[in-house]
């Protein structure tokens, strides 16, 4: 399997990355010898085998539904590039 | 005095005839002295350490101490720290002051350790050489020219160069057995889910586990045993008492590992590790039957499978963690953009490094519509196979023993424009991560160019106390982690 320009071209739309057209082939070709590793993969026969996402099969706790945490906005915004008035600013995406 | 034994300075320090301040102020003079060559810390935090080194002592004057109180630490700059720059080696978060303490971090603050800073890392912990920091590569201490691994090689060279007694570290494929081995220090990751990853930058989510790195098996115990334990804000972090991980680290009689059966997988064995590696692992296996064990012969079939599974397994789960690096609530944002997508676009195109935003790419493409049974279910599905392997090999053997990396430290720049060359590094480490065991890796020798090399050795599930008991036997006979790069 090897991506096409386009497809390179579409995954970093999709990650939301920009990607310069000169450096569009040079990551192709790194994409594309990462992608020969994987598909050694396909060789071998899953069939009936179960996924496995966890080694220890927890399921997910769940918690009591109530007030746990105190409001930090003020310590979590200080991080923040861009806030006026308690609100993260943002380019303006309704006209 | 930081070149001791946690056990031999926790007795100075109890019995007054040294201060945590002044044990505080020794790790700072010898991190402004030694790191100028390694570029191990990202960042130092003189005040906050003296303030902690303070409030240490108050504790110890009034016997209240524990076996960490007054001990000086780094921490990998992937666990958040309140108030202290939390880098994770990328520009992403160049300017990101923690508002809030990882659990590890608290856990090891309410322990009475003393932090004296960050250490440098593989950007996001991308990495096998510390080669995609932001900050520059650390240097191997044995050897400035050469790699110290990764992705916790700051951790790794600033414990093996002794500027800190003990450092926290990360592991998702391999990145604290790999630059333990090759920084000729001790380094362990417990079972996936001892450790809390509430705070500590997420990689790939299902892998990434918090460990420990120290001279030996006994000091990585002590640490290890004050960061484990249940954490209900991990939604995978196990509801485990917590326990004494250096309770099989006791003092050895004549044949201390009588009965003890080490496997050893013939994959490991068979092709691709070096001659230097392969002789000092050969000899630390003889040292290991003379203290008593076995060794029996096991299979891993699947293992070959590890890193094509982990490459597609890893960089997914990267994929989805670091969407949340969109230049709106924290990190990098760029300066000049048009609209709300380009900001996105041009901020993470900025932010990230080369080697993040391939894997960002490649697990992109593997979770995009059409191709998440064909990729992410299929390694899900070697990653069984791969567990399933281990669990077949601990019925034959109780440890396996093996390499942890087929070279001594390669050179830096070597590896650093093919990825795949850089991935096939860890060979002997990324099955134990998608099976999710506890593994240490120790000292065992010198290869090429006096460069360390670590034996690793793996456990089943929740075996930690034996493993360090295990390396702690061996290092009763041998002196590999004492031995100190020159220069420092």
């Amino acid at each position: 399997m090897s991506l096409s320009l386009d497809e390179v071209r579409h995954i970093a739309k999709l990650a939301r990355l920009e990607l310069a057209e000169g450096d569009l082939a040079a990551t192709q070709a790194k994409l594309n010898g990462i992608f020969g590793l994987i598909e050694e993969m396909q060789a071998v026969d899953t069939d009936g085998v179960e996924p496995m996402s966890h080694p220890q099969e927890l399921a997910q706790r769940l918690r009591e539904d109530r007030v746990t945490e105190s409001d930090r906005r003020a310590a979590y915004q200080s991080v923040a590039p861009q806030t006026e008035s308690g609100l993260y600013l943002v380019p303006k995406v309704i006209e | 005095m930081i070149d001791s034994s946690l056990k031999d300075i926790a007795a100075a320090l109890r019995d007054r005839k040294v201060s945590a301040v002044e044990l505080a102020t020794e790790s700072l003079a010898r991190i402004d002295a030694g790191n100028p060559k390694i570029n191990a810390f990202v960042t130092t935090d003189r005040d906050g350490a003296l303030a902690a080194a303070r409030a240490a002592d108050e504790r110890l004057a009034a016997g209240q101490g524990g076996p960490l109180t007054g001990i000086p630490l780094a921490h990998k700059d992937v666990f958040c720290t309140e108030g202290v720059l939390t880098t994770c080696g990328s520009k992403m978060l160049a300017n990101f002051v923690s508002p809030y303490d990882a659990h590890v971090v608290s856990l090891l603050k309410a322990a009475g350790a003393v932090m004296v800073g960050k250490t440098n890392m593989d950007e996001f912990a991308m990495g096998s050489s510390n080669e995609n920091s932001h900050f520059g590569p650390t240097r191997n201490p044995w050897n400035a020219g050469k790699v110290p691994g990764g992705s916790s090689g700051g951790s790794a060279a600033a414990v093996a160069a002794r500027l800190v007694p003990i450092a926290t570290g990360t592991d998702t494929g391999g990145s604290i057995r790999q630059p333990a081995a090759l920084c000729g220090i001790t380094g362990i990751k417990p079972t996936y889910g001892t450790v809390s990853r509430y705070g500590m930058i997420a990689y790939a989510s299902s892998l990434d586990q918090g460990g420990a790195f120290a001279r030996s098996a006994e000091d990585c115990a002590v640490l290890l045993s004050a960061m484990a334990g249940h954490d209900p804000r991990d939604s995978t972090s196990l509801e485990r008492d917590s326990e004494d991980f250096g309770r099989e680290c006791t003092p050895a009689d004549a044949q201390p590992l009588a009965g003890l059966r080490i496997g050893l997988p013939k994959e490991f064995f068979a092709e691709g590790m070096e001659g230097d590696v392969r002789a000092a692992v050969d000899a630390a296996l003889a040292e290991y039957r003379k203290l008593g064990a076995t060794t029996v012969e096991v299979s891993l079939p699947n293992a070959r499978l590890a890193i094509p599974a982990y490459y597609v397994i890893a960089p997914a789960e990267a994929s989805s963690n670091l969407s949340r690096f969109d230049g709106v609530r924290y990190g990098h944002r760029a300066a000049e953009y048009g609209d709300l997508n380009d900001m996105y676009c041009k901020s993470r195109a900025q932010g990230f490094g080369g080697e993040v935003k391939r894997r960002i790419l490649v697990g992109t493409y593997v979770l995009s519509h059409g191709y998440y049974d064909a990729y992410y279910i299929k390694a899900q599905k070697l990653r069984r196979l791969i567990a399933n392997d281990f669990a077949a090999a601990f019925e034959q053997c109780d440890v396996i023993a093996g390499p942890v990396s087929p070279t001594v430290a390669f050179g830096i720049g070597e590896k650093s424009d093919d990825p795949v060359q850089m991935y096939l590094s860890d060979i002997y480490t990324i099955a134990v991560n998608l099976a999710g065991l506890p593994a240490l890796s120790h000292p065992a020798g010198f290869g090429t160019g006096n460069l360390p090399v670590g034996l690793q050795l793996i456990g089943n599930y929740f075996d930690e106390a034996r493993l360090l008991g295990t390396a702690h036997r061996f290092q009763q006979t041998t002196d590999w982690h004492l031995r100190v790069p020159a220069g420092f």
